[in-house]
């Protein structure tokens, strides 16, 4: 059990919170350094992937957690870092240069983006986030020049001091990338930005009243967003080598809503959860698509069972049918996320055997009308 | 110098008058209470002091300054803060979290500065914890520093909600039906707070209020207000033996 | 200069289209405050079932008609009591993730069970073309536009005089007095999402002809959000005539204007929308009371 004595106010606003919390985040610093050593190629790229949609997933948590701003659109900022991250890299522009110039530039349209959703709320923003992204995605096919349109474009590997940077030189600058990307948030988070977020998200009106600037904060929690997300584009670019409009769709937006969601709206390490997750996902799909019919067969005794299941699993909608049920299984039944359910076992093992399931259990409220905000 | 004074002031809501026509003035460290039936206006006239609203006519002056046009966050950076007739707390965070927020307006940290919590943001953060300690002292709200507020009973909330309003340091403290929904203990202790903070904080507390017994406690002076106009102003008692605020509560 | 018109009016009929789609939400979001992402998909899943029942089945298209919108009522009802009523009172973030993702689930059980081509359905307006003038409107085209009209008649007629229809209106603007009047609230929603779905199944069938049945007509629903919050999101008559201005704005912007514009021009005027009048052509701004 973690006790936490305090003997100022700086432990309160410290990075850390235990001693504990150091040792446990310093030996998975460790473990991720040493992956390359220990884990194959494969291994390694799902590894990279995890660390882009954590970054994203972190920049989402800022804007929707905290903010309490609603965006599912962010693809169109993922692009933005990635498209940029191409052009450089074909003029062989160094990646140290480009990579927070990335992050500068797709936070300003985030700031842009965030100037019209200040008299935008909930639903209305949601609606025009997604419609910026589709925008976004058309302009991105008919910009030819700068984006090769639909064609794509290839990606020269990432060049530092000249040397290209390899795979194992990618990774860890994701790591890198992740480890700052985190620190600003918690940063963010134990300062009077934090705070006038949270203020935001729960009662505009009283937030003014305070004295927060609404608009200040609320175009700043969208440029943040964005710039993360920026970042996280570079590294995206860099990992596939080839990038064309197709990939930044509604779909992927989505999927980055679906980070927060499973991990946890308001939680940072719920982003990681996310990530990984979603990340996971794939490859357990294909596993199931595998095995589940052969499993059918086996249990019916018949072939054509069997048959009938693959080709059920092999259509094309099969993804999406599985992220459309983990969405709706993860609002109705585990609205804190995965995130939530570390908290609860947590609790449990702690309060064991007192522990109760009302702890967590919300208050459900009818009343508050979002009309009207 | 006009410390506090609302100047003809009105609102209209399509054809409704909400305030019609409202003129008072408030002297430094006084505590004013308005009084009036259920959708006299009192509570409309609160959100255009803190310009929620805007205003259709007339102009409202602090400290000689026209504050009529500012907005909302101005407002509480010249030092009038409010409370809220249905209580505006961050529920999703915890009592500490809220009364800091009320500190924003001390705050002169930039965003960047913030993003890398530099030394100067570390120095002012333990300024402002020390700042909303002494208003929790204040209103012995200790043992709920660290409580979210959606687990907190109604009485505790109202607390919180003054406490919040007390963080910003203000010079003058707008009370929107600070006893409503509470018991007579709690009423009573929120009138002894409300003595304190005009006393010994030399706060000008601008209130609406319901509860006779706490008006003629706690005011100096009294104004009634009807149909989003002025019947009658005064002493406690002078205003509520007036024929005209006697008949709008009994009925003529 | 006819063939402005003749753009107009096509632009119309896929206008009545979006305007349903769109009419669909404004219901759902007047009485629940729910946007129901999934509208478009119960639109396609409305035209997928009239294939069933009239193609596959052999019914009569009327009758197909009546069973595809008896059928999604029902679904309308069983998503609302599956997928919304657990996270009624949730934010609205929430509640917005769930039907997009009720969306997809639909989008992929359609393709699962109807497969992945292009569906026909024999329609009694496939052939017929009606000649005014100079002018030829599509029969099916004339179809939507009438449809949508009288849709609109019955709809109004409904909320105005029947005594459900009341209910709604009182449910949309007060919930808890609602049931303090006796109400039965729950069932009010359930109905409601009948409706919308009806709604949206009606806007299915008709436009089946034109755009074929395929796992993607969903994605048409998203264009009906454009329309409805140029309607103002809380009026019905608005979501109809947002509708049809977004849909003769795209059919001109993909005459007039070079290739690309059509797919954007509806968000385009979204945007602008948002940006310069977010209560939209009908709606009313709301204030918060503090």
């Amino acid at each position: 059990m973690a006790f936490k004595i305090r003997t100022g106010y700086e432990g309160d606003l410290g990075l850390f919170k235990t001693p504990q919390s150091i040792a446990s985040y310093a030996a998975l610093l460790l473990i991720l350094c040493a992956a390359p050593f220990l884990v194959g190629s494969y291994f390694l790229s799902q590894i990279v992937f995890v660390l882009i949609y954590t970054i994203v997933g972190i920049g989402l948590v800022l804007l929707s957690g905290y903010a309490g701003q609603t965006s599912i659109g962010h693809a169109a900022f993922l692009a933005i870092g990635a498209y940029i991250a191409a052009n450089a890299a074909k003029f062989g522009v160094p990646i140290y240069i480009y990579l927070p110039a990335a992050g500068l530039l797709t936070g300003l349209v985030g700031w842009l983006v965030g100037l019209p959703a200040l008299r935008l709320h909930g639903i209305y923003l949601a609606i025009a986030t997604f419609a910026f992204a589709l925008i976004v995605e058309e302009i991105l096919a008919r910009w030819e020049t700068v984006t090769h349109g639909n064609e794509g474009l290839m990606v020269k590997p990432a060049a530092l001091f000249g040397k290209p940077l390899g795979e194992w030189g990618l990774y860890y600058l994701c790591i890198l990338v992740t480890v700052f990307v985190v620190v600003i948030a918690v940063n963010v988070i134990r300062s009077p930005t934090g705070r006038a977020f949270l203020a935001l998200r729960d009662s505009e009106t009283a937030a003014r009243s305070m004295g927060v600037d609404s608009a200040r904060y609320k175009t700043f929690a969208f440029a943040l967003s964005a710039g993360m997300t920026g970042l996280a584009g570079v590294l995206y670019a860099h990992k596939l080598s080839f990038i064309s409009p197709e990939m930044f769709t509604l779909a992927l937006s989505i999927e980055f809503v679906m980070i927060i969601i499973i991990g946890g709206i308001a939680s940072l390490r719920g982003a990681a959860l996310g990530a990984v997750f979603m990340i996971m996902v794939d490859p357990l799909l294909v596993l199931v698509k595998d095995k589940l019919p052969v499993a059918i067969g086996a249990l019916t005794g018949s072939a054509a069972a069997q048959d009938k299941a693959s080709v059920l699993l092999a259509t094309p909608g099969v993804k999406s049918l599985i992220f459309g049920l983990i969405i709706i299984f993860f609002i109705i039944y585990e609205p804190m996320g995965l995130d939530g359910r570390w908290m609860k076992m947590k609790t449990w093992f702690r309060q064991f055997p007192f522990y109760r399931p009302a702890t967590f259990r919300r208050q459900k409220m009818y009343l508050k009308s979002e009309r009207g905000r | 110098m006009t410390y506090f004074a609302l100047d003809n002031v009105s609102i209209q809501f399509g054809g409704l008058k909400a305030v019609d026509g409202v003129s008072f003035d408030v002297a430094k460290g006084e505590i004013f209470t308005i009084i009036g039936p259920n959708g006299a206006g009192k509570t409309t006239l609160f959100n255009l002091i803190s310009r929620l609203y805007n205003v259709t006519g007339g102009k409202i002056v602090f400290k000689d300054e026209e504050i009529t046009q500012l907005n909302a966050q101005q407002i509480a950076g010249r030092g009038i803060a409010r409370t809220f007739q249905n209580i505006e707390l961050f529920d999703n965070a915890s009592v500490l979290q809220n009364l800091l927020v009320g500190r924003h307006r001390h705050s002169t940290t930039k965003f960047w500065e913030d993003l890398f919590f530099l030394p100067k943001v570390q120095r002012e953060e333990v300024a402002h914890r020390q700042a909303v300690e002494e208003v929790m002292d204040f209103l012995r709200l200790q043992r709920y520093r660290d409580t979210l507020i959606a687990g907190l009973p109604y009485g505790v909330r109202k607390v919180v909600e003054v406490g919040r309003a007390l963080s910003i340091g203000p010079e003058v403290l707008l009370l929107d039906e600070p006893s409503s929904g509470l018991n007579v203990e709690e009423t009573s202790r929120m009138a002894e707070w409300i003595l304190e903070i005009n006393r010994r904080l030399g706060i000008t507390i601008l209130m609406v209020e319901h509860d006779m017994s706490l008006v003629s406690r706690v005011s100096d002076r009294v104004l009634a207000l009807n149909y989003g106009r002025i019947m009658a102003t005064g002493t406690a008692q002078e205003v509520q033996s007036h024929p005209d605020v006697v008949a709008a509560y009994l009925g003529a | 200069m006819l063939d402005f018109v003749q753009q107009t009016i096509s632009g119309v009929a896929v206008g009545c289209v979006y305007g349903l789609i769109a009419l669909g939400f404004v219901l759902i979001y007047k009485a629940t405050e729910v946007v129901n992402f999934a509208q478009g998909e119960l639109m396609m899943l409305g035209a997928f079932l009239s294939f069933t029942f009239i193609s596959s089945l052999g019914l009569n298209y009327w009758l197909g008609f009546a069973a595809c919108v008896v059928c999604t009522a029902v679904l309308g009802m069983v998503m609302e009591r599956l997928v919304v009523r657990p996270i009624l009172g949730y934010p609205q973030f929430s509640i917005v993730m769930a039907t997009i993702g009720l969306g997809m689930v639909l989008r992929a059980l359609a393709g699962m069970f109807w497969g992945t081509d292009d569906l026909r359905i024999e329609t009694p307006f496939s052939k017929g073309v009606v000649r005014m003038g100079p002018l030829v409107i599509a029969a099916d085209s004339l179809s939507i536009i009438v449809a949508t009209a009288l849709l609109c008649v019955i709809l109004y007629a409904f909320f105005r005089f029947t005594r459900m229809g009341v209910a709604m209106q009182a449910v949309s603007q007060n919930m808890l007095a609602a049931y303090y009047m006796g109400i039965p609230v729950k069932r009010m929603f359930a109905a409601i999402w009948a409706i919308s779905a009806m709604v949206a199944t009606t806007a299915g069938i008709l436009l089946a002809p034109i755009t074929f049945i395929h796992a993607n007509l969903g994605f048409l629903g998203l264009k009906a959000f454009p329309a409805a919050v140029l309607g103002g999101f809380t009026s019905i008559p608005g979501a109809l005539a947002g509708g049809v201005i977004i849909g003769v704005v795209e059919t001109l912007s993909g005459f007039y204007l070079p290739e690309g514009f059509k797919d954007i021009a509806a968000y385009v005027v979204l945007l602008a929308v948002l940006l310069l009048r977010p209560q939209g052509l009908f709606g009313g701004a709301a204030l918060k009371k503090v």
